[in-house]
């Protein structure tokens, strides 16, 4: 690497200056919760890549674990009375580790399959991925998620079953609204594409409902947050460019999105990354941040009536706030929207705002912490008596599931746009 | 470095998974809040009085030192490896032992969160009261081991105040309990006292019983404004005069209030220039009254604003005026020295009229805020490091904030201790006769001074 060029590292450097270690984060850090070792907390991993800056300390092994060992939910910064953007740190030093290391094989792999270019329109995802998994019960010991596909198999998790057809291939782009009605380019994400489907299907039933013109432009791929976690900045950049050209193109009002991850991405971390490391995409990646915009935000900006989501049965939910909408600010959206719905009462669970531990690639190898972390959601659940969970993250949803299911509770999780849905009268 | 012998040895004691000498976990136990480094040789996290005794009895044979830590959160570096060693972490003693309803009391292990316990207590109707800014990190064991305050010290006193006894082992190994849990007991020396704020120089603490006391019936905040630091800084006085002990009267000062102000535009009136934060509790007929008569001591001082929180969603609002200060600061320079002066209360107004005269004399900015009602002020003195000769000049202005409170009948110190941070200007307090009667006790308990070595007292 020539000298002029800034290593990801460097680019951070100021940031880690504000970082006074006094602790704080000790409180708010979920891996730390689990692991309880001080390299685990934000000011550790900070204090590691200050020494590796230093040149007293390897991006090696020892360093490619501590830095495994944070979820990016985004808690510490919120809580840091200093502010200090430890999410960006750690993505500068997973990026530095795959630089200097290379990528490992599964993020290879995830690479690969995030950047296949037919991703969203075929089962190409599953057929390369999942292959012989695909259509069939999938073993309990393969440790397949559908966001982070294996390496480290065993548990007895529970895996989310696979659509029998993609939500994208069962819709034409453009599904055409009432004149005047606003534009939406609709942002489907892999997790609703291939596994939760019926996210898609009730997203659409709303803006049908509302009367919008629907686009869901067909050349979209993955949003690249699990090359994102695993420091592939390359794979993440291609993504975002080729989602850049497929949702400009919609010439949309809005590009909404019902997975809190991909509204992540698109929102905060492709200007943030991406656009901080290629200042020639910069001016565009905010342009398409600033139109992007949370399914349930969307709905109750534009006004989405009480009266017509107040059908079926009476219904007691509690609200998980996912990592990536907490750190947008979307709290107080979704809630007002399910709460003006008749026949939903909402019970406020502790913790509704703490991660659920899947975290990207963080479940994929750290499993077991993972759903340590996910055990205290699991109890926080149970104690409010809420009949199901409502939550506007697909992941979200898979582990929160697989957390109920691990503790033998039958409770439902939903997407926020599902329950809405369910109560529209038609 | 520690002999490969010797390592092996301490893994035997604490198992394989609670040991650690990779150079990535040596780094994240040698920071504290003060921002002061050192690298230890080895980690190690027993579980227990008796894996505490043996890693102490290796130090002793093998003659290496050791360093007890919890959350190392300190302002003061007790808790750093200076000169490398073993750091010995408590934070595995994480369990409440005991809250005995009956008795008022609860046994702890030391690496319990101080928020952890208080909302254990609060569910049984108890209260412990010490509150350190840190309390949702910071451990018992350090919160002893420091002597930590916090804002309610006004009425309810300090950690020292709550501890009736300990499980400790000594720094040769043996394990003995101090106090016990009689509100009365004489028999022999008080060690309990001692070791409450020995910077884990005497012993390290394996066990705690705490005296809770009721959960409070209801409480009241107001958030009162004045047109001088003066006007406040004699309105907290006067308070005490008028024979009310509040729970807590938190003052800031006129530089605090902008920052505060400029990044989370809270309508403070353009003459205001102090804060104080009152709250008072108990029943609610007598915290009724005890607001009114507040209000008519302190309206005579220059009083611009008196709001009183309605419901404890206000009160939480009132009390964000005062959580907001830490994170503004950094506005005025990025680099503070925090010194947590005391004085007895009436001198306040002195001691503050002294900060401001060193404030010009120096030409750095130096923002307090603090716990006016015990004395206790919170002095920032803000710098860039980056800038030549800052530092120097920093440090000769705490010197003389020090001398200030020391001239007023004070302290250099009132909750934060000594460590490394203040160790230098120890002697500007103590005797040398007084230093001198410390250091017979902690030759006497360490004889081989292996315990948090090169702290607290000025070195030899």
């Amino acid at each position: 690497m020539s000298k002029k060029q800034t290593t990801p590292l460097e680019r951070v450097q100021n940031d880690m200056k504000k970082c006074v270690k006094c602790g704080a984060c000790r409180a708010h850090c979920p891996a730390f919760s689990t692991f309880q070792r001080e390299p685990a907390t934000a000011r550790g991993k900070v204090a590691l890549a200050q020494h590796v800056m230093k040149g007293d300390i390897e991006l090696d092994d020892g360093t490619y674990a501590a830095m495994s060992k944070c979820l990016l939910c985004g808690s510490c910064v919120d809580k840091c009375p200093n502010n200090v953007p430890t999410d960006e740190i750690v993505i500068a030093a997973r990026e530095a580790l795959a630089q200097k290391r290379g990528l490992t094989t599964f993020h290879k792999a995830v690479g690969q399959v995030i950047k296949t270019r037919k991703l969203m329109k075929l089962g190409a995802f599953a057929a390369s991925i999942l292959g012989p998994l695909f259509f069939r019960k999938i073993p309990a010991t393969s440790g397949l998620r559908l966001r982070f596909p294996m390496p480290f198999l065993g548990g007895t998790r529970h895996i989310p079953q696979i659509a029998k057809e993609p939500f994208m291939t069962r819709y034409p782009e453009v599904i055409e609204g009432e004149p005047g009605k606003p534009r939406i380019a609709f942002f489907v994400g892999c997790m609703t594409n291939f596994v939760y489907t019926e996210i898609g299907e009730a997203t659409l039933a709303l803006f049908k409902h509302l009367g919008c013109t629907i686009i869901i432009p067909q050349d979209q791929q993955c949003c690249g947050l699990p090359g994102m976690s695993g420091g592939d900045l390359d794979t993440v950049r291609e993504l975002a460019e080729r989602n850049l050209e497929a949702l400009e193109r919609c010439k949309a009002d809005y590009v909404m999105t019902a997975c809190a991850t991909c509204g992540g991405a698109l929102h905060k971390l492709y200007p943030l990354v991406i656009g901080k490391r290629n200042p020639e995409l910069r001016d565009r990646l905010k342009a398409l941040a600033d139109k992007t915009v949370d399914a349930a935000v969307l709905l109750q900006q534009l006004g989405l009536a009480p009266e017509s989501t107040g059908a079926g049965e009476q219904v007691r939910i509690t609200y998980h706030d996912p990592c990536h909408h907490r750190t947008a600010g979307i709290s107080k959206q979704p809630r007002a929207l399910l709460k003006q719905t008749p026949g939903i009462e909402l019970t406020e669970m502790e913790g509704a705002d703490r991660c659920c531990g899947l975290g990207g690639t963080f479940n994929v190898y750290h499993y077991e912490s993972s759903l340590d972390i996910n055990a205290g959601k699991t109890a926080a659940i149970q104690a409010t008596g809420a009949d199901c969970v409502v939550t506007g993250c697909p992941g979200c949803i898979m582990q929160l599931s697989d957390g109920l299911k691990q503790a033998g509770d039958d409770r439902k999780v939903l997407h926020t746009v599902e329950l809405l849905a369910r109560k529209l009268r038609r | 470095m520690l002999q490969a012998r010797i390592l092996e040895k301490l893994k035997e004691i604490v198992g394989a998974e609670n040991i650690a000498t990779g150079v990535q976990e040596l780094v994240c136990y040698g920071y504290d809040a003060t921002q002061m480094e050192f690298l230890p040789d080895c980690v190690v996290h027993p579980d227990g009085a008796e894996q505490v005794s043996r890693v102490l009895q290796l130090a002793n044979a093998e003659g290496f030192p050791v360093f007890p830590r919890g959350a190392g959160s300190g302002f003061t570096g007790g808790a750093l490896p200076k000169g490398g060693g073993v750091v010995l972490v408590t934070t595995r003693m994480n369990r409440i032992l005991r809250i005995d309803t009956d008795n008022l009391v609860a046994e702890v292990e030391p690496g319990v969160v101080t928020e952890a316990f208080q909302q254990a207590v609060e569910k049984l109707g108890l209260f412990y009261p010490p509150d350190p800014a840190s309390l949702k990190f910071s451990t018992l064991g350090g919160n002893v081991a420091e002597c930590a305050g916090g804002p309610r010290a006004v009425k309810y006193g300090v950690t020292k105040d709550f501890v009736m006894g300990l499980e400790v082992v000594l720094p040769t190994g043996q394990i003995i309990r101090t106090g016990g849990e009689t509100v009365k007991g004489v028999v022999g020396y008080d060690l309990t006292k001692l070791l409450c704020g020995s910077e884990g120089t005497l012993g390290v603490i394996t066990k705690i019983i705490f005296r809770l006391l009721p959960y409070p019936a209801s409480k009241k905040t107001m958030l009162t404004i004045f047109d001088s630091i003066d006007g406040a800084a004699r309105a907290v006085s006067t308070i005490i005069k008028g024979k009310i002990i509040p729970t807590t009267l938190e003052f800031m000062d006129y530089a605090t209030l902008t920052c505060v102000d400029r990044r989370f535009n809270l309508g403070i009136p353009e003459s205001g220039r102090a804060v104080l934060l009152i709250e008072v509790d108990g029943d609610p007929d007598l915290i009724e009254k005890q607001a009114d008569e507040i209000h008519a001591l302190i309206k005579p001082l220059g009083l611009v604003q008196f709001r009183v929180a309605k419901d404890a969603a206000e009160s939480e609002e009132l009390w964000k005026v005062r959580r907001l200060v830490s994170p503004s600061l950094r506005d005025v320079n990025p680099d503070k020295f925090n010194e947590d002066i005391v004085v007895p209360r009436s001198r306040v107004p002195d001691v503050i009229r002294r900060i401001e005269q060193i404030q010009n004399r120096y030409d750095i900015p130096i923002v307090n805020f603090g716990h006016a009602g015990d004395g206790n002020i919170h002095v920032n003195i803000m710098i860039d490091k980056s800038q030549p000769g800052q530092q120097e000049k920093a440090h000769e202005a705490i010197k003389e904030v020090f001398q200030a409170a020391l001239d007023l009948g004070g302290t250099m110190s009132g909750e934060h201790g000594v460590g490394l941070a203040k160790q230098p200007f120890i002697p500007m307090e103590l005797s040398a006769d007084q230093i001198g009667a410390m250091r017979a006790i902690k030759k006497a308990l360490d004889p081989n001074n292996i315990l948090n070595p090169g702290k607290m007292l000025p070195l030899e």
